[in-house]
């Protein structure tokens, strides 16, 4: 459970703020690996992710089921039980605190004041017997010293902040009265509660349709950057991350896969899998064509196989594949800083090019 | 309108309590029961001629009739009175044993829940041991360990209770805690004892409530049982399982002497069973659908 710093941060070649040492980052994953131990073996969750959130920064996670995200934003909060999981390297450490070795009472300051996080299901983040009012109002003074009177301003601000058009009477609604655009925006006001420097978005958008989405997204962006707060935003919707991020992690089977600006993930993918997320969107498709799939499933986590996780479902195999590829910094570094990807096929390719 | 204004919840929730009421005619019944031997037990002094205490030897062991509606005793004590005065004795013991019982059940059953692990195990283990006792002889047991009065056995059939709203503010809290709600409060800071106050107890409490109305009645009838033994209120104290116990030496000559507290003991604890069936079916909807 000794976390580790030191090993291995070289491989996080190029993370494109990582000169500008003076501020800690928001959040600094560093190679870190975790496992849950089951019945004769362990579950290998995460096998060295490096993630790093500059202040102020939209960063995207992207993968499929079973990929690491949730159980990297979990771990961030440290919301998974102490004793259930194993960390075998790495670190975490958020504005320079070390998350892994703060004791739990350090955590629930941290919680909710330094960092936040929104859920994927606004119908069941709130308490359905309490009003939503006070559901706020009780995290506003938990983290601040404001009267009661005091609390119940502050959080009919942050409703009307959140383009809610009668604040006083959802102060008084109960969550069942409400609509799940609402009370997603209700999750985002908590959030914003107590002006964390991080925000966690786990799938914040998957369970609203599509037009309220949007306004959701724009409304989470609209006051990051008023409030100067990071986001990191997971997801399995290429859609939204190409929208909304500055940048993009692709997770695949507890690594990361690809990184760099969203802009030349998007445009340039390196990684076959992310080749392969992009070609399945439905957007991209010729109407009438069958939509395209990777084929295969996500390998048990486990019983890895050796070498490259994405080798059984890729098309550009070579002898290099039996080796875990590391993220290598592509060709194309110069006008694209940051973009790495952990293939041996297509990052040799681009050097050879 | 999507938002209904605060003023109008408290008028709301009992507008949809009356609709509720009509639509389950026994459970109507049953609040109609309560009702009136809650205003028995309230209005005793004024509904009585008489004294229930008051020993009049000239009239003993008298038929009901327009003076004594119940008839009286073998001292001479109008068993009307008695048997209205012996409702407050009763009624009493159901709802302090039902609210004193549910509460410090599921405030240890919740935390149980939460906390977990070895702390769990050792009051769920606890709990069975006396669960594993069948329910009567412990609470004989527990009362005359304490010595017979109406307030200790009030709290033997209190303890014998507290189990059972443990097992179940345990059972809500486990799949409690796997709301997002919970862990909603959790990302934002809240500590172990603000999730048990504001979100578990909260709503682990709609089964706690059935079972409290439901226990009422069964309280009733454990403290009328343990006074027939004698091991509830002692003489001269109002109270219908220890008349029914003096009444039976009496049983085959002056029916009325142990027949009235009966009937009272009866008809109180229908009543609060209907109502708690009533109350379940209101608190859970997914049951309502025949």
């Amino acid at each position: 459970m000794t976390p580790n710093s030191q090993s291995n941060t070289a491989r996080h070649v190029a993370a494109p703020a990582a000169q500008q040492d003076t501020i800690p980052p928001v959040l600094d994953i560093a190679d870190l690996h975790i496992e849950f131990p089951i019945y004769r073996g362990a579950v290998r969750a995460l096998n060295g992710v490096t993630i790093r959130v500059q202040q102020g920064e939209i960063v995207g996670v992207v993968g499929e089921s079973g990929s690491g995200k949730s159980v990297t934003a979990m771990m961030s909060m440290r919301l998974i039980p102490q004793h259930s999981y194993v960390v075998r390297k790495g670190s975490i450490h958020k504005s320079g605190k070390n998350i892994l070795a703060a004791s739990e009472k350090q955590m629930r300051q941290i919680r909710g004041s330094d960092m936040a996080m929104i859920f994927q299901e606004p119908m069941t983040a709130l308490n359905p017997t309490m009003r939503v009012g006070r559901q706020i109002t009780d995290v506003v003074s938990t983290h601040t010293a404001l009267s009661p009177k005091q609390a119940r301003e502050r959080a009919i601000s942050l409703l009307r902040e959140m383009h809610i058009a009668d604040p006083e009477q959802v102060f008084d609604a109960y969550p069942f009265e409400l609509s799940g655009g609402m009370r997603q925006r209700i999750m985002i006001a908590l959030a914003f509660s107590c002006e964390p420097s991080l925000l966690i978005a786990d799938e914040p958008t998957t369970a609203l349709d599509v037009t309220v989405q949007k306004q959701v997204l724009m409304l989470l962006r609209e006051r990051a950057k008023k409030t100067g707060t990071a986001i990191l935003l997971i997801t399995h919707d290429m859609a939204v991350v190409s929208q909304f991020c500055e940048r993009i992690y692709v997770m695949y089977a507890g690594s990361v896969v690809e990184q760099g600006a969203a802009a030349d993930v998007i445009n340039r993918p390196a990684h076959p899998y992310t080749r392969g997320l992009l070609g399945a969107l439905p957007e991209n498709a010729r109407p009438g064509a069958p939509l395209l799939a990777i084929s295969g499933q996500v390998p048990n986590l486990a019983d890895l196989p050796a070498g490259c996780a994405f080798r059984n479902r890729c098309r550009l195999q070579g002898d290099a594949c039996s080796r875990v590829p590391p993220l290598l910094p592509l060709t194309s570094a110069a006008d694209a800083p940051g973009h790495a990807a952990a293939c041996w096929m297509t990052v040799r390719e681009q050097h050879d090019a | 309108m999507a938002v209904t204004p605060a003023t109008s919840h408290l008028s709301y929730s009992l507008s949809y309590f009356w609709y509720q009421l009509r639509r389950s005619p026994m459970m109507l019944l049953g609040l109609v029961l309560i009702v009136l031997m809650c205003l028995a037990a309230l209005l005793a002094p004024l509904l009585t001629a008489h004294d229930p205490n008051a020993i009049d030897l000239g009239n003993r062991l008298l038929p009901p009739s327009a003076a004594h509606f119940f008839g009286t005793d073998e001292v001479g004590r109008d068993l009307f009175s008695r048997v209205l005065y012996g409702a407050r004795q009763s009624i009493g013991v159901g709802i302090f044993v039902a609210f004193v019982a549910s509460a410090i059940g599921s405030v240890i059953g919740c935390f149980s829940g939460v906390i977990g692990r070895s702390v769990d195990r050792i009051i769920m283990r606890t709990m069975d041991i006396v669960l594993s006792v069948p329910s009567l002889v412990l609470t004989m047991a527990l009362a005359a360990a304490l010595g017979p009065s109406l307030f200790n056995a009030m709290i033997a059939i209190t303890i014998v209770r507290i189990p059972y709203y443990v097992r179940l503010a345990r059972g809500q809290t486990l799949s409690i805690r796997e709301m997002a709600y919970v862990q909603a409060a959790t990302t934002f800071g809240a500590g172990r004892s603000h999730i048990v106050r504001w979100h578990v107890l909260r709503n682990a409490l709609p089964p706690v409530i059935v079972q409290m109305t439901l226990d009422i009645g069964n309280a009733i009838l454990m403290a009328a049982a343990l006074g027939f033994i004698g091991l509830g209120a002692q003489q001269p104290t109002a109270e219908w399982g220890a008349m029914i116990a003096s009444g039976r030496n009496f049983l085959l000559d002056q029916w009325w002497y142990s027949t009235f507290p009966g009937v009272a003991i009866l008809v109180t604890a229908i009543g609060f069973n209907l109502v708690g069936d009533g109350v379940r079916d209101m608190l859970d909807p997914k049951q309502k659908v025949k």
